[in-house]
């Protein structure tokens, strides 16, 4: 009974493309956020950020990334952790290297250069597609890894190849090092989150992005209405990368403290991300963050329920999450290849015509 | 000729069998792609998976004996046989045909016509869906397995070279195993073209990997030549897993040679077994002669992780068909 767009008039074109046309929806978003900002920092303790809240922002912002190149260009690519690397390191050299300045600054900075290279590497996405891209991506995630291993200027010749974060502060307020709230570390990402959300959506609905799903779409069609490929794969390898970028700082900075390339960012998290778009939904806002929210939540349930519920051991239950991972992406492109976005959709049309669907 | 040129000339041997190792794994892809142009990312778990399977069965290995144990609280471990190889092979390939049947019945059945890169997707997501399954029926430490190769240097072939290079150089050291998977693979090679030139179930896959619509309006049945292909792809990860198993033991990175076996299609095409073969040997020996010529001594080694993928990529932009594929023509 409250889902209704009755008495909901649109009489303005700008009324017509908003984001949220039904006023219940557009409620519940700023309710939304007024709980994310206001609320959940005063009640948020360790664990809750730690194995929540902050890992599922991060990938938010990284699965909206890949989800541009995926979901919105229709280029594949395996190269995330690779990039998300890019992104750690390059900030950590700013922070080391330009002490004085802050943190925000050198996160976006880092997320310039992470594009910077994407676009690079996105470079062979104009003369191939598909798997062909999909290699040529997973060229750029073993280079990337391999290089800031074995090129010591960019862990600043540190004895264990380790790269950790100096300890920064905003508005006088610890965000990165081992002394940091945990309220400190969520509001920095939840920031970083809604920013790049609002980006992502308004880029993907104007100009630009209808480029980019014309060249998803059909890329011959797409150019012969006018599309230029070279510019809008770039930009979408240069947006992507963006968001990438700035989920592997944040993740550096905020979240681990101390990383080791090899481990972290290996080609593993490369697969993380692309199931979160998949699952979450090819195309789509709220996929990334179902997604993200789903991949983040599950091993946690599972780890709760299996070792703590059942007392199983940690090995058999995390072999068990391997099972149930594969086997929810083939259910789900089976079932619903649009994921998670997509059911919520059908769910929001059933819920608008209830109770008399005729 | 200097000791450091037979240097070269045996890490260019090795090169060459350390492609045959690859190759084998890209025949597994080449196979699937051609008949169901599905990219098959499950081919090195599928590798992973029939070497523990026939570990597993060999040292007579409860199934599921962790789980078992998790959920009744039992001690089972092993049945307390050993069961000879031959016959563990043959049971191995048996499971390897199952698993071929069930993924058609539950995963590509149910995958007809949609876009290639769904088709993709949907295998990775059955290549972590096996290895947790793998493990968890077998176990995931790390296996030995014996099926009675023999490994080492070959002794023959040292001895009978050692005379080239005169003070310091004491012959060519090749793995004994090394030689055999590469006789393993010539055979292989030479069974599929025979099987696919003479037989009639060999005939209906050529034509299915021609045009599906074809060879469904000639009576051709589309989900039995899957369920064949897949079986034939099983039994390559089988003997693929049982070189790369006796080599390196069977663990976790075994899946990882999947992703090695990328660059190899795209030098090779897709579409081509001989391509399979050939993109192989030059990525076995191009890493192995790069690392020794310039990885090592200029670069701070181990630089075989990504040459393959860099050589693919360099490749790509300028051949993207491979050098055996056959050629997409698209205009604008």
């Amino acid at each position: 009974m409250l889902y209704r767009e009755a008495g909901d008039y649109k009489t303005t074109y700008a009324k017509d493309n908003q984001t949220f046309p039904i006023k219940f929806d557009r409620v519940a978003y700023y309710v939304l956020l007024f709980v994310a900002f206001c609320v959940v920092p005063f009640f948020i303790n360790d664990y809750w950020a730690n194995a929540v809240l902050v890992p599922f922002l991060i990938y938010v912002i990284a699965t909206l990334g890949l989800n541009i190149l995926i979901g919105y260009c229709g280029q594949l690519s395996l190269g995330t952790g690779g990039f998300m690397a890019v992104g750690a390191y390059s900030s950590y050299k700013l922070m080391t290297s330009f002490p004085d300045v802050s943190i925000i600054i050198h996160i976006l900075i880092a997320g310039v250069i992470t594009a910077a290279v994407g676009m690079l590497f996105g470079l062979p996405s104009l003369r191939i597609k598909g798997f062909y891209l999909a290699v040529a991506t997973l060229a750029a995630q073993f280079f990337l890894v391999w290089l800031f291993n074995r090129v010591p200027w960019f862990y600043n010749y540190s004895a264990s190849g380790q790269i950790s974060a100096p300890e920064r502060t905003v508005f006088g307020i610890n965000v990165t090092g081992p002394n940091v709230d945990a309220w400190a570390q969520y509001m920095v990402c939840l920031v970083f989150v809604v920013a790049c959300a609002w980006l992502a959506r308004n880029l993907t609905r104007g100009n630009l992005g209808r480029s980019w799903m014309a060249i998803r779409d059909m890329d011959i069609a797409a150019e012969i209405i006018g599309v230029n490929p070279l510019k809008a794969k770039l930009t979408a390898f240069g947006v992507s990368s963006f968001f990438i970028g700035i989920a592997g700082a944040l993740l550096f900075t905020v979240y681990l403290g101390a990383v080791e390339v090899g481990e972290v960012f290996g080609i593993s998290k490369s697969f993380l991300v692309l199931f979160m778009v998949i699952i979450g939904g090819l195309g789509s806002i709220f996929g990334s963050f179902a997604g993200a929210a789903f991949m983040v939540l599950m091993p946690v349930l599972l780890k709760n329920v299996l070792v703590g519920g059942m007392g199983w051991p940690t090995d058999v239950a995390a072999h068990f999450q391997f099972v149930i991972v594969g086997g929810l992406i083939v259910v789900f492109l089976i079932m619903e290849p649009h994921g998670l976005a997509q059911l919520w959709r059908v769910a929001k049309e059933k819920l608008r015509l209830w109770p008399f669907p005729h | 000729m200097s000791a450091g040129f037979y240097y070269g000339v045996e890490v260019f041997l090795n090169g060459l069998m350390a492609g045959v190792m690859y190759s084998l794994v890209a025949l597994g892809f080449v196979l699937i792609f051609k008949a169901s142009g599905v990219f098959n990312y499950a081919q090195g778990v599928m590798a992973l998976f029939a070497a523990m399977t026939l570990v597993g069965l060999q040292n007579g290995q409860v199934p599921f004996a962790h789980l078992i144990n998790a959920i009744f609280g039992t001690h089972v471990k092993e049945f307390g046989w050993h069961m000879p190889t031959f016959l563990a092979i043959l049971l191995s390939v048996g499971v390897m045909i199952l698993f071929a049947f069930l993924v058609e019945r539950y995963v590509l059945k149910h995958l007809v016509n949609q876009e290639p890169i769904i088709l993709f997707m949907a295998t990775i997501g059955l290549a972590y869906f096996m290895e947790g399954f793998g493990d968890l029926m077998w176990g995931s430490e790390i296996k030995k397995l014996d099926v009675g190769i023999p490994q080492g240097g070959n002794v023959w072939i040292e001895e009978n070279t050692a005379f080239l290079g005169g003070e310091e150089f004491y012959g060519f050291y090749i793995d004994s195993l090394d030689i055999v998977a590469a006789i393993v693979a010539i055979l292989l090679v030479a069974s599929l073209v025979l099987f696919s030139q003479y037989t009639k179930t060999g005939r209906a896959l050529r034509a299915v990997a021609d045009d599906h619509q074809a060879a469904l309006s000639v009576g051709i049945s589309l989900r039995t030549i899957w369920v064949i292909v897949w079986s034939i792809a099983g039994f390559v990860a089988l003997v693929a897993g049982i070189m790369w198993g006796s080599k390196s033991g069977v663990q976790f990175s075994l899946s990882l040679i999947a992703l090695k076996a990328l660059p190899v299609l795209m030098l090779g095409g897709f579409t081509s077994i001989p391509g399979a073969i050939i993109g192989g040997l030059i990525i076995g020996v191009g890493e192995k002669m790069f690392e020794f010529l310039i990885g090592a001594p200029f670069l701070g080694g181990a630089t075989e992780n990504w040459f393959a993928y860099v050589l693919a990529l360099l490749f790509l932009v300028f051949r993207p068909q491979g050098l055996f594929g056959e050629k997409i023509i698209e205009r604008v």
